[in-house]
């Protein structure tokens, strides 16, 4: 996928401007927010169980390496296949080669961010293979030829009119005359025309929630069951998965669930939690008789040991970016890279490079939001200014926001020297907006007056009216 | 792809700055792999077992399943029989060799026809046994194989899950420790299916809409201990 | 202004006596109040010495090193916060009447001294002692209610740092409750930011204003003649959209109706 980070900024103020995907918007705000609030004060253990999910990931970044091995050694125990993609043009390539030796022609999938990232639908469809997305934002958005918006709903930013006129414009088999103007109705068409789909598909490719060491096992968590037609009917199930996600035991997994569904969905639990493990047995009547896993780094493994660490916490809820005022305002495409709101703009640096994507850790307010609701605890405000600390030593930073934080810093550092300059300074703002308390527009400060008054200073500063003070008394 | 493996677990490492023959670490995983601790529960569903059903259907029920509760299991043929009329369904359902199933009086249901196997496209309604469930959110347990095929949980448009009340655990804990005795420690079947309610989706505005692609109803029989 | 004993007042330099009979506490102006709102540091004089506090300024402070750390720049953050250290060295306490700024000092200066255990240490010490405000009124003082009289109505924002970093939420709602002819009607999403953040606003001005919008859009359901906060860098935002806006509603610090100082023009010279 095209990397559009470095526009951020005219990427915002495009979304800023657009009508539908603002009124879509207005969706995030409301419900998820109020979900999340109920499902979690519903639940009396539930911050205990953030510490525990938080402890139980930090155990394993620091067993990394070994429970790897291990949950590789049960996968191959139970017939799995296991491959390892140190980058995603690796990844690509591995799932082609299975493709090909199942000469397969269409694939099913599962919703996945990992092959969002990897930009395998592309890649496929390159190579004579067409991938179907079957989750039903990801249907949506694949047919208008766009990529998610949410990592955990995909087509937020879509309209139900715009829904509508993408299943006319596809489905040119049904009937034009058809009644679509309801949810119910749109949901009915695309399970009819998925579910041919899911017979048609020579492989099944889904993501993985977690990969659990003790089993060898990989989970997804769902509420629609696309995942489970997906890997179930198909002959071969590919599962691609990041190198993160694993989780020790059945017992961590359950700890960790608890957690996921109520901080992204405000749900107690997703509807399909499935756990898969090898290819079905000799005595089983369905499922895939070939298992494959695609387990890839894509720069990971270098945030081990840095100060990024804890990002690889993250269980892709999509909570922080539910609570980012942010990602109200401009929506997950601004971002302009797979992982949007506060997640992305941590996780993007460190998979691109923060040169491409330096925007996306300076555009927050750190009002810690993301922060105070992340099930993992993972300190995404933290994490955004290391980059800014990066971006800062490399002389990222643009050159008149360096020249001003210097100058600002010298006086910082001086307080007499700061306290004349002040003094001088206020006290001409202060005559000058004396007569209407604000200014319009202000020489420099273009930013802030553009759009907002900048209220007057009262003339003499604290410390020059507190020094008169002290010597009056 | 073995020295791709090599690779990424060399990178790890060497951005860890440990070695692979790091013996205290690997003590340390060997011994979660074997004990599996297990974290704080929730005390909601630690009850005695009367409360725990009544907690399993609360909660099933607050996810739009629907819950009936019979007394034996020769009950069992009844409550489908009359749930598929109260949908106004075909007498048919499929189901897979469960042996507990296979004992129950079908034939006693006239008119009522009983397909086994997987599931087809096809299928409206399908009947499988639980292996457990979970009272602090309404979850069921459902294991592949051929007594309880997995497609029986996902192509029909009603799936009828006949649960016995001493399976419903107050933990999701619980029931692995049951996977684990039935399986062994560290096997699993195919596939594991815990199902929190009938499929549904809020991919079109937000808008919370039943059946998306798997059930759009999910009945559940609870069979009370007698 | 009326005190019950405080609970177990966290006191540095005073182990094992019990609270101060009269705490000395050196009062971080912050930047912003220092410029552009001196009011608000008179407001929070008045406000600790109805208290019982000695209340001294040092004037070796500048600013709290926020817009430095926030932008990346460790060292010159490290070197404000030191000076910071160094000035306020010898008070009981030291309060800042804002949550950012005091967020600043007691969440984030330790972290920047990882590397220098002795000056670590000193800004563990330092961190101890800081308090945001109303907080410390409340909290450490034990102040439950204040003399002061307000005719009107009034809503409150929870600036995010006080609110998330400082958990600054009940003790300002608390003290309003006991101001005279005060009502308080609470806005929609009182927690959610207001766009200010700092450089934020200026670096990202589209996305700054579309989030104070939304935010004006809030204030104005409520119906409230006066807009109160904790932090003036949010009140300077949120007044200078109400202006743009073309809104009549007045915005002032919490500390000045308090304290009751409420005869200056409003931030952004609204009337009423």
């Amino acid at each position: 996928m095209q990397i559009t980070s470095p526009g951020f900024k005219e990427n915002a103020r495009t979304a800023l401007d657009d009508a539908p995907l603002q009124r879509a918007l207005g969706n995030v705000r409301k419900g998820f927010i109020e979900k999340r609030a109920k499902a979690s004060a519903a639940l009396p253990e539930f911050d205990l169980l953030r510490d525990n999910a938080r402890d139980i990931k930090d155990h394993v970044l620091a067993h990394l390496d070994l429970y790897l091995e291990a949950y590789a050694e049960k996968v191959e125990a139970a017939g799995g296949h296991v491959h390892w993609a140190e980058t995603a043009e690796d990844a690509r390539r591995i799932i082609l080669e299975i493709c090909r030796q199942k000469n397969a022609r269409t694939v099913t999938k599962g919703k996945s961010m990992i092959t969002e990232e990897i930009g395998l639908n592309d890649f496929l469809e390159e190579h004579a293979v067409a991938p179907v997305e079957t989750d039903l934002g990801e249907y949506i958005i694949q047919l208008r030829g766009e990529h998610p918006s949410h990592i955990i709903a995909p087509a937020v930013h879509v309209n139900k009119d715009q829904v509508e006129a993408d299943f006319r414009r596809v489905h040119t088999h049904l009937d034009p005359a058809r009644n679509l103007e309801e949810p119910t109705t749109l949901l009915s068409e695309a399970r009819a025309v998925l579910r041919e789909k899911y017979f048609e598909a020579d492989i099944g490719i889904t993501g993985a929630n977690f990969l659990i060491a003790e089993t060898g096992t990989s989970v997804i968590v769902t509420n629609e069951g696309n995942g489970d037609l997906t890997q179930n009917l198909p002959k071969t199930h590919v599962v691609v998965a990041s190198i993160e996600k694993i989780v020790p035991t059945l017992d961590d997994v359950s700890q960790i669930l608890r957690v996921l569904a109520r901080s992204a969905t405000g749900q107690d639990m997703s509807v399909y939690t499935t756990f898969s493990t090898g290819p079905k047995r000799d005595i089983d009547p369905d499922g895939p008789e070939d298992y494959h896993v695609v387990l890839l780094d894509n720069g990971r493994s270098s945030m081990l040991g840095s100060e990024f660490q804890d990002m690889l916490r993250c269980i892709r809820c999509g909570a922080c970016m539910n609570h980012c005022p942010v990602y109200h305002a401009v929506g997950g495409h601004a971002y302009g890279w797979v992982y949007p709101g506060p997640m992305g703009a941590v996780l993007t640096p460190s998979l691109m490079g923060v040169d491409k994507s330096g925007h996306l850790p300076n555009a927050s307010t750190f009002c810690g939001r993301c922060e105070s609701v992340c099930p993992m605890r993972i300190p995404l405000p933290k994490m955004m200014r290391h980059w800014r600390e990066r971006e800062f030593s490399r002389n990222l930073t643009p050159a008149t926001a360096r020249y001003g934080l210097g100058a600002w810093a010298f006086f910082a550092k001086r307080p007499a020297l700061y306290q004349a300059a002040t003094r001088l300074a206020m006290a001409v703002l202060g005559r000058l907006g004396r007569s209407k308390g604000r200014f319009s527009a202000m020489p420099l400060a273009g930013g802030w007056t553009k759009y907002r008054d900048l209220p007057a200073p009262e003339g003499e500063t604290f410390q020059a009216q507190w020094a008169k003070r002290r010597t009056a008394a | 792809m073995s020295d791709a493996r090599s690779a990424i677990l060399a990178k790890m490492r060497s951005a860890m700055g440990r070695k692979a023959d790091d013996v205290e670490r690997k003590a340390a995983v060997a011994d979660r792999l074997q004990r599996s601790p297990r974290g704080p529960l929730p005390a909601r569903g630690q009850l005695p077992e009367s409360e725990r059903t009544a907690l399993f259907q609360k909660m099933a029920e607050a996810v739009q399943a629907s819950v009936v509760r019979v007394a034996s299991r020769a009950d069992v043929p009844d409550a489908v029989s009359a749930y598929l009329k109260s949908k106004n369904l075909p007498a048919t359902v499929r189901m897979g060799e469960d042996a507990r199933l296979a004992e129950m009086p079908w034939s006693a249901q006239k008119h009522m026809e009983i397909l086994k196997g997987r599931a087809e496209n096809a299928d409206l309604a399908t009947v499988s046994h639980a292996l457990g469930g979970v009272a602090e959110t309404g979850t069921l347990m459902l294991v592949s194989g051929p007594d309880n095929p997995t497609t029986l949980n996902f192509l029909p448009e009603h799936h009828i899950v006949v649960l016995e009340e001493a399976d419903i655990a107050g933990d999701y804990e619980s029931v692995w420790a049951r996977i684990r005795e039935r399986f062994g420690k560290g096997v699993m079947p195919r596939t594991v299916n815990m199902i929190t309610g009938p499929s549904r989706s809020a991919d079109i505005e937000q808008t919370l809409l039943l059946g998306a692609h798997g059930p759009r109803a999910l009945h559940i029989v609870i069979v009370d201990k007698g | 202004m009326t005190s019950s004993a405080p609970q177990d007042p966290p006191l540095a330099d005073n182990q094992g006596g019990g609270a101060p009979s009269r705490p000395k506490v050196g009062l971080f102006v912050t930047c912003l109040v220092d410029l552009f709102r001196p009011s608000v540091g008179f407001a929070a004089v008045k406000l600790m010495e109805d208290a019982g506090c000695t209340v001294e300024v040092p004037a070796a402070q500048t600013c709290c090193g926020q817009p430095a750390f926030n932008s990346g720049d460790r060292d010159d953050t490290r070197a404000i916060a030191a000076s910071v250290i160094r000035a306020f060295e010898g008070y009981d306490y030291v309060v800042a009447p804002s949550g950012s700024c005091a967020g600043m000092l007691k969440k984030h200066y330790v972290e920047l001294f990882e590397d220098d255990p002795a000056m670590k240490q000193r800004a563990e010490a330092f961190s101890a002692r800081v308090f945001e405000l109303v907080s410390f009124l409340t909290d450490v003082l034990g102040v439950s209610s204040v003399d002061a009289r307000f005719e009107g109505t009034a809503t409150y924002h929870d600036s995010c740092s006080g609110l998330r970093e400082l958990g600054i939420q009940s003790q300002p709602r608390k003290l309003l409750a006991t101001v005279d002819g005060l009502k308080l009607s609470e806005m929609r999403d009182s927690d959610v930011c207001c766009g200010f953040g700092g450089t934020f606003c200026v670096k990202y001005p589209d996305i700054s204003n579309k989030i104070v919008g939304e935010k004006t859009r809030t204030i104005a359901e409520t119906g409230a003649d006066v807009l109160l906060a904790g932090d003036l860098g949010c009140l300077m935002n949120m007044a200078g959209k109400l202006k743009r806006e073309g809104t009549a509603i007045e915005v002032r610090h919490v500390a000045e109706v308090l304290a009751g100082m409420t005869d200056k023009p409003a931030i952004g010279g609204g009337r009423r």
